[in-house]
């Protein structure tokens, strides 16, 4: 008895979590799925009807709309914080005597929520009194900043939040990456001659691929979740112009209760999070499975 | 590290170099001040009254610093209902998190210490599928979640957000020790057997007096994690159990009454305050718990 | 005298792979037990067995007569140094190694009393209240053995366990474990991959490669006598010459021709050698091949030979000769006339040569 309960006592140990996440997470997936085969509306109905509300959700303008701005806001936010990101790794990659504080300014607006980011942006580019305002008063009279309440514009006004809040920690991934390159090949390239810029572009940025796909994967994830930045900033507006499906999927399941709906859009969301990060994680499992 | 620049003594220092330099440090000038521009700006406003953010300049010191707005964020500002300021929410985020992020951590250390060091059948997919659990979009869980809590009784309250926190919290921290736990060599846990001890002894006497490192660094990720959660606040809590996330939300977006943006700025940089103290006083760790969720999976 | 260690077909397979096939061990109190092998040939895996840190997939395994087949480690009276060490970081030496006792219950007093003994044994009693990390390879190598000793074991159970040390370090330590083995007359089970380690400590070896045992005996029985290819050229430095040979009855004893580039093929007459087959593999060790005139016997045979490479090593020098298209070493004395291009007659010790089949690779004679 006590031989059977050593040998077992690891399992037992890690059965509870185990279990939770397969009822938490997969459990819960598969109760999404489901209720989104349904005609669930206030309350949840069990009985399967086939994809009337995923025919719903893509007929749905907001949808459309909201799918629309993932693919702006997504692909601006992550295309501009890699490149700021690396761009500030390399500038700080030169010896600088401050780099320590330089590297604690850049990064801390990862420590904050999205909420208080969200809050600080939304006053500052608020066309009454914040950016416009200021710059006007300097003489600029016809100086215009009002993408915050401009339905065309509003959707980039978070993206400059989003890459203010990321871009930093993008920057210290890269940075990490750029001192883990090994030294001598450096010095080997210095030795033939070869100039600064061609060590990065040749030998430096091409050896940081992983740290690409990695910072990618995080930020197109921060992306497909985000809903706290625009919650705050712009509540999903003005009217329904930077909806993102994490909002949408929000209104649906709290204020407009409509389950089937909530639930179709989260699986949509699920679906695209899984093209990206499924291959990811397979590699990396992979990889350490030698 | 890589070293281009030429030494300083360097007897002479060609000019282009010279412009290359300044160059640089003008680049990093120009994006240390984009990224400090929010913080003055919120900083400053909050120091203001109404009066002078309506006819002076963002970026203008305040011509004369009141902490009127603070104390009003703080134990007077309306959020929906009730006038009571943010220091009840702000409790609600202590008490949501600090259990929260404990329970968290230690399930983690022992899952981790599972799964790194009593290998078993089957140990790999459990890892796998526990790991695949920190990548899910939260959206797809909402809805079986507020029904479950409802059913478990703690629908709308501190207890249930704790709940749902360890539970979306478990992924990574066992990720965290378990990449922690299988540097270390497993001669270890076989020397520890032969003198005798058992499971729980081993992790007691030998792993947990190990783990400092790595409790700092799951302990500032989870904390930051959690104090910073939006999603959940809002989809779980109902009046009087809000996290100071969802009540700051409330304050800066409700459209009773005139618009305080110095009271809304300083209610923001409260709220903000514990993980921006956690970041200055232990960035280090916070970096690394950062980049070790995502550079080396 | 029952066996201290007893080994019983022992198979252990991880899933479908074999490890360990059908291992027989088994050996006396007092006795110390070499495991050795390449890297992979499951040696490690077979000291875990016995320690029972890996369950074993088939067969049985008795320590000083009681089965131990299923029993945990705690419960097998055991103690197991590591090739890493494996010291509690977190913890003092004294610690390191009370800590069993500690788990098992042992009072303070004699907890105290056991660890003065082992500490002024292996004089590391300077040592007590520093952490492993603050230690050298070396001393964390004596701690390492004090918690093994503390245990006052069965059995002692030794991982490789100086091959992180460094070269001079490691011969230290080898006569020490010697001396120990001899002071203490416990039994000892001992793996490791280096074959000069493995002769000069034990006093039973087993040969393993592929999780199958080649060869076990004496450290004298497994040189002079290696009961296969592998063995002969795995134990030993330098290696035995092993050379393709035509063997012809010829009379009371056998012709033994070995082809030469470019030169008659060298002949040697063995007169013990019966029932050899056409082919065969001879095996020489380099110290059976001479300069003539500095071995006599029966058995001693001189040939002429070109020498084609001079290789000075101090108290010996080693001369190579292209024999059977293999390129043969020769120890000859320090100060030796042999010159690379030039020929110089060689005596060949034919009573300790050994002959091997070369498909199956086992001895023959």
């Amino acid at each position: 008895m006590t031989e059977w309960l050593e040998r077992h006592v690891p399992k037992m140990v890690l059965a509870p979590s185990f279990v939770a996440v397969l009822i938490f997470v997969y459990g819960f997936i598969i109760w999404t799925g489901w209720v989104s085969l349904t005609r669930s509306k206030l309350m949840p109905k069990y009985e399967i009807k086939g994809f009337i509300q995923y025919d719903r959700l893509f007929a749905s303008p907001r949808w459309d709309t909201a799918m629309d701005n993932l693919f702006i806001f997504g692909g601006l936010f992550i295309g501009i914080s890699l490149i700021l990101g690396l761009f500030l790794a390399i500038l700080l990659d030169q010896k600088i005597r401050a780099e320590g504080a330089l590297r604690t300014i850049y990064l801390y607006p990862m420590a904050l929520s999205m909420i208080v980011t969200g809050t600080a942006w939304k006053w500052i580019m608020n066309p009454g009194l914040g950016i416009e305002a200021t710059v006007r008063s300097w003489g600029f009279e016809s100086f215009t900043f009002n993408w915050i309440t401009d339905p065309n514009m509003a959707i980039y006004a978070v993206v400059i939040a989003a890459v203010w809040q990321a871009s930093g920690f993008v920057m210290a991934l890269f940075l990490a990456g750029l001192r883990s390159v090994d030294e001598e090949i450096i010095k080997a390239a210095q030795v033939d001659g070869i100039p600064t810029w061609r060590i990065y572009s040749a030998i430096i940025i091409p050896s940081m691929a992983p740290i690409f796909l990695s910072a990618f994967i995080v930020l197109a994830h921060l992306a497909i979740k985000s809903f706290d930045l625009v919650i705050a900033l712009t509540g999903g507006g003005p009217g329904y112009a930077t909806d993102l499906p994490a909002t949408y999927m929000y209104a649906m399941a709290f204020s407009r209760g409509d389950i089937g709906q909530a639930a179709s859009s989260a699986m949509v969301m699920m679906g695209v999070v899984f093209t990206i990060v499924v291959p990811y994680l397979y590699s990396e499992l992979r990889a350490k499975h030698d | 590290m890589t070293d281009f620049t030429q030494s300083y003594d360097a007897p002479r220092r060609n000019y282009s170099q010279l412009v290359l330099r300044w160059l640089l440090f003008s680049l990093l000038g120009l994006f240390a001040l984009f990224y400090l521009m929010p913080l003055f700006v919120m900083v400053t406003t909050s120091l203001k009254s109404l009066e002078e953010i309506r006819t002076g300049s963002l970026v203008a010191l305040p011509r004369e610093v009141t902490f009127d707005a603070w104390r009003t964020a703080w134990s007077e500002t309306c959020t929906g209902v009730k006038c009571e300021g943010l220091k009840p929410y702000f409790w609600n985020s202590v008490l949501m998190t600090v259990p929260a992020v404990f329970i968290a951590t230690l399930l983690g250390a022992v899952n981790g210490y599972v799964i790194a060091q009593w290998r078993f059948k089957g140990a790999n997919l459990i890892f796998s599928l526990m790991l695949f659990g920190c990548f899910i979009p939260f959206q797809v869980v909402l809805l079986p979640m507020a029904r479950s809590l409802g059913i478990l009784g703690l629908a709308g309250s501190i207890p249930g957000l704790i709940f749902v926190h360890v539970i979306y919290g478990i992924g990574f921290t066992t990720l965290f020790f378990r990449n922690y736990y299988v540097t270390i060599p497993s001669e270890l846990t076989k020397a520890a057997k032969v003198d005798g001890a058992g499971f729980f002894r081993i992790f007691w006497s030998i792993f947990l007096p190990l783990s400092l490192p790595i409790v700092v660094v799951t302990v500032i990720w989870q904390f930051t994690n959690i104090w910073n959660d939006f999603l959940f606040g809002v989809s779980f809590s109902q009046a009087g159990t809000q996290p100071v996330t969802v009540a700051l939300n409330n304050i800066v977006n409700s459209t009773t009454g005139v618009k305080e943006y110095n009271v809304d700025m300083a209610a923001a940089i409260i709220a903000a305050l514990p993980t921006l103290l956690v970041y200055v006083v232990a960035g280090k760790y916070f970096i690394r718990g950062l980049t070790a969720g995502s550079v080396k999976g | 005298m029952a066996p201290i260690l007893d080994i019983n077909n022992l198979y252990k397979n991880y899933g479908s792979v074999e490890i360990l096939k059908d291992i027989n061990v088994a050996i006396e109190p007092g006795d110390f037990l070499v495991l050795v092998g390449p890297s992979g040939c499951g040696k490690s895996t077979l000291l875990n067995c016995i320690a029972g840190l890996e369950p074993i997939t088939g067969g049985t395994l008795s320590i000083g007569g009681k089965d131990m087949t299923h029993v945990s480690p705690k419960d097998r009276d055991i103690a197991m140094v590591f090739q890493s060490y494996a010291l509690y970081p977190t913890m003092s030496v004294a610690k390191n190694i009370t800590f069993g006792m500690k788990v098992r219950g042992v009072d303070a007093a004699t907890q105290e009393r056991k660890l003065n003994e082992v500490a002024s044994q292996l004089q590391i009693e300077q040592l007590l209240h520093r952490r492993p990390g603050q230690l050298s390879g070396g001393q964390r190598q004596r701690v390492a053995m004090g918690r093994a000793l503390v245990r006052d074991p069965k059995l002692f159970l030794f991982d490789e366990p100086l091959s992180n040390l460094d070269a001079k370090l490691r011969v230290e330590m080898r006569s020490e474990i010697k001396k120990l083995h001899q002071n203490l007359g416990a039994t000892m089970v001992y793996v490791t991959h280096d074959q000069i380690e493995a002769m000069t400590l034990a006093t039973k070896i087993v040969v393993l490669k592929g999780g199958v045992v080649q060869q076990i005996g004496t450290p004298a029985e497994i040189y002079n006598r290696p009961a296969n290819l592998f063995v002969a050229d795995f134990m030993g430095s330098p290696a035995m010459n092993l050379i393709p040979a035509k063997a012809t009855k010829n009379g009371s004893g056998t012709q033994i021709e070995i082809a030469r580039d470019g030169a008659a093929p060298l002949m040697l007459t063995d007169t013990h050698a019966e029932n050899l087959p056409q082919d065969v593999i001879l095996g020489l060790r380099p110290e059976d091949i001479a300069e003539a005139g500095f071995r006599a016997g029966e058995d001693v045979q001189v040939a002429e030979c070109q020498i084609d490479m001079v290789e000075p090593a101090g108290a010996d020098t080693f001369v190579v000769s292209e024999l059977g298209g293999k390129q043969v070493t020769a120890r000859l004395h320090a100060e030796t006339g042999a010159e690379s291009g030039k020929p110089l007659p060689l005596a060949f010790d034919l009573s300790k040569v050994s002959y091997f089949a070369p498909g199956t690779g086992e001895r023959l004679n």
